[in-house]
């Protein structure tokens, strides 16, 4: 009898890179499916044509690098990018926002630095923070939600949709954007938080949608959890370090600063959570580690959502985060088997 | 003499050109290149600085103890960055003012110095000068298309302001590629130009790679012809 050795691992389960991949996007549709639900049809054109690009780009930067294109394609990691880019960007931004930040993304912050697994930055919060300094006014202005219609107000239509993101002349889209619930935060003037939300009858009817979304985007992290594709550490001690924070602030303070909720459920908190900041490549790689990545994220949320320039900062928080994550890594190395001490810290 | 001239006036365009090779005074790099005539006005001033203080130096290179030259390196660009600096207020004023803190800087830009104490110390008067103006017109020539770069990319034009420099005349230099361009604030913020520095650099490594290949090429064939045997043990037939 003849038996084939094998070298361990002998348990191991069918998880290519495309198949993570594909299990995120799966991961994506319920927050896609919401957005489009308050929001109306921009966010589903935004992602589709941001896929398109990304596809195409990293295409032919993969050839033009002498790479194999189908085995890079095929990671489908372009296609995450763009998803979760098209979920951050505003539904009507026009779609030349989109096509530099998929420039941005797939070209200066992935491919330049060497491709899948060699970027240090998420690539689609650099074309994020990118597209926010560069197009504030594109970038701030959100569409208004669904939910706020006291007298038949509507989405607006997908024709109409689509002739504001992709023609020159912008059609009349004023009457449905807004600012998003932080940004009315940051610029609420004079105003408490208490008066806030009694001072605008947009943010106090529509807050609702941008709970639905989060919502939405905890769903499809429990089920990447539960699908294994990340450890629980990094969004828990994201969540837990920006709830602790903004709680103790909110007690001492609670005219001047947003209850921990509010943090919690607006703005791109559950998005960063369990899709932006668990990203493999980028984040720390110990399970000690991700505690730390994940804490210093919450931290610096809260820090430059209160006393920053920009209303919301999870694209800043998580980029300022990534530059760390090798320090972090040489400090929590975990123990290696057979030796008493583990072996960290700088050499 | 000739030949060194050559090599001095190639080194300064090209294969040791400040802003590309050595990477010197990238702050005002960074900083002033938003448009290309506040990158020429600042690049103009460096050179005329690079120059005269070249020259000066070499002239009293014999005379400089090598303990203090340094500071006396310094009293010498600092002399001739206050003559440009009244020259640039007196001809050029509003130029002078969004330029503003980066004339007086010129006094700390290590290009500069740089030369200063690794040429201009050690070599005659007329190579000191010559190597002061190629240094110069390669640092300018660097800014100036990092400039034509994030003013296209930032602003849409091209050439835009540049009476601040020639005088009314030159009004009508300036070309609209697009027209009604939104902006792209990156190009002209910093980050912009570290990101369109760092293309220029490997724009260059890029050239210099095709041109060793191109002259390595027939040497290839050459060596290939004859054998080089480094170690012989035994008989090879």
């Amino acid at each position: 009898m003849s038996l084939i050795r094998i070298t361990s691992p002998h348990a191991h389960r069918s998880g290519s890179t495309g198949n993570v991949m594909l299990t995120v996007l799966l991961a994506t549709l319920p927050g896609l499916a919401a957005m489009t639900f308050f929001f109306g049809w921009g966010t589903l054109i935004q992602v589709i044509w941001g896929t398109l690009l990304a596809i195409s780009l990293e295409a032919a930067v993969v050839k033009l690098r002498g790479r194999p294109v189908s085995f890079y394609l095929t990671d489908y990691s372009a296609v995450v990018t763009a998803v979760l880019l098209g979920l951050a960007l505003p539904p009507f931004a026009p779609w030349w926002v989109m096509t530099v930040g998929i420039i941005v993304a797939i070209v200066i912050a992935k491919q330049m630095y060497g491709g899948m697994g060699s970027n240090p930055f998420n690539p689609a919060m650099v074309a994020y923070a990118l597209l926010l300094v560069s197009f504030p006014v594109q970038m701030t202005s959100w569409a208004a939600p669904f939910v706020m219609s006291g007298e038949g107000w509507a989405v607006l239509s997908l024709s109409d949709t689509l002739s504001a993101i992709f023609s020159s002349i912008p059609a009349a889209i004023d009457g449905h954007t807004m600012a998003t619930p932080l940004d009315i935060m940051r610029h609420r003037g004079g105003f408490t938080t208490e008066e806030m939300w009694t001072e605008s009858t947009l943010l106090a009817n529509g807050i609702g949608a941008w709970h639905a979304v989060s919502a939405a985007y905890v769903m499809g992290g429990v089920f990447l959890l539960y699908r294994k594709i990340f450890t629980w550490h990094t969004p828990v001690a994201m969540l837990g370090s920006l709830t602790l924070i903004s709680t103790l602030f909110f007690l001492i303070a609670p005219d001047q600063f947003p209850d921990p909720f509010f943090h919690l459920t607006v703005g791109a908190t559950m998005l960063g959570a369990f899709f932006i900041a668990t990203d493999p490549v980028t984040s720390a790689t110990s399970n000690k580690g991700k505690l730390w990545f994940g804490a210093g994220i919450g931290l610096l949320i809260f820090i430059i959502r209160t006393w920053g320039n920009y209303p919301d900062a999870v694209a800043f928080a998580v980029l300022l985060m990534n530059l760390c994550a090798p320090f972090i890594d040489q400090y929590t190395q975990p123990r290696s088997y057979g030796h008493a001490k583990p072996n960290r810290g700088a050499k | 003499m000739a030949n060194d001239y050559r090599k001095i006036t190639l080194d300064g365009l090209w294969d040791n050109n400040p802003a590309l090779v050595q990477l010197l005074g990238l702050c005002p790099l960074l900083a002033v290149t938003g448009t290309v005539v506040n990158a020429m006005g600042l690049g103009l001033a460096s050179t005329i600085v690079l120059m005269g203080s070249n020259l000066t130096i070499s002239m009293f290179r014999k005379f400089v103890p090598e303990s203090v030259r340094l500071p006396i390196f310094v009293m010498i660009i600092a002399s001739f960055v206050t003559c440009i600096e009244l020259l640039m207020q007196a001809f050029t004023y509003e130029l002078y003012t969004i330029l503003g803190i980066f004339i007086p800087l010129i006094v700390t830009n290590c290009a500069i110095m740089g030369r200063a104490d690794a040429f201009a110390i050690k070599n005659p008067v007329g190579a000191s000068l010559l190597d002061g103006a190629m240094m110069g017109i390669g640092f300018t020539a660097v800014l100036m298309i990092l400039g034509g770069m994030r003013e296209i990319l930032g602003l849409g034009t091209l050439f835009t302001d540049m009476q601040l420099l020639f005088g009314p005349a030159a009004e009508s230099w300036k070309i609209v590629i697009v027209e009604d361009y939104v902006g792209f604030l990156f190009a002209i913020l910093p980050p912009g130009a570290f990101v369109g520095m760092g293309l220029l650099i490997a724009l260059k490594n890029i050239i210099d790679k095709r041109l060793e290949e191109k002259r390595k090429g027939p040497q290839v064939s050459v060596s290939s012809g004859e054998s080089k045997r480094v170690r012989v043990t035994g008989n090879i037939s």
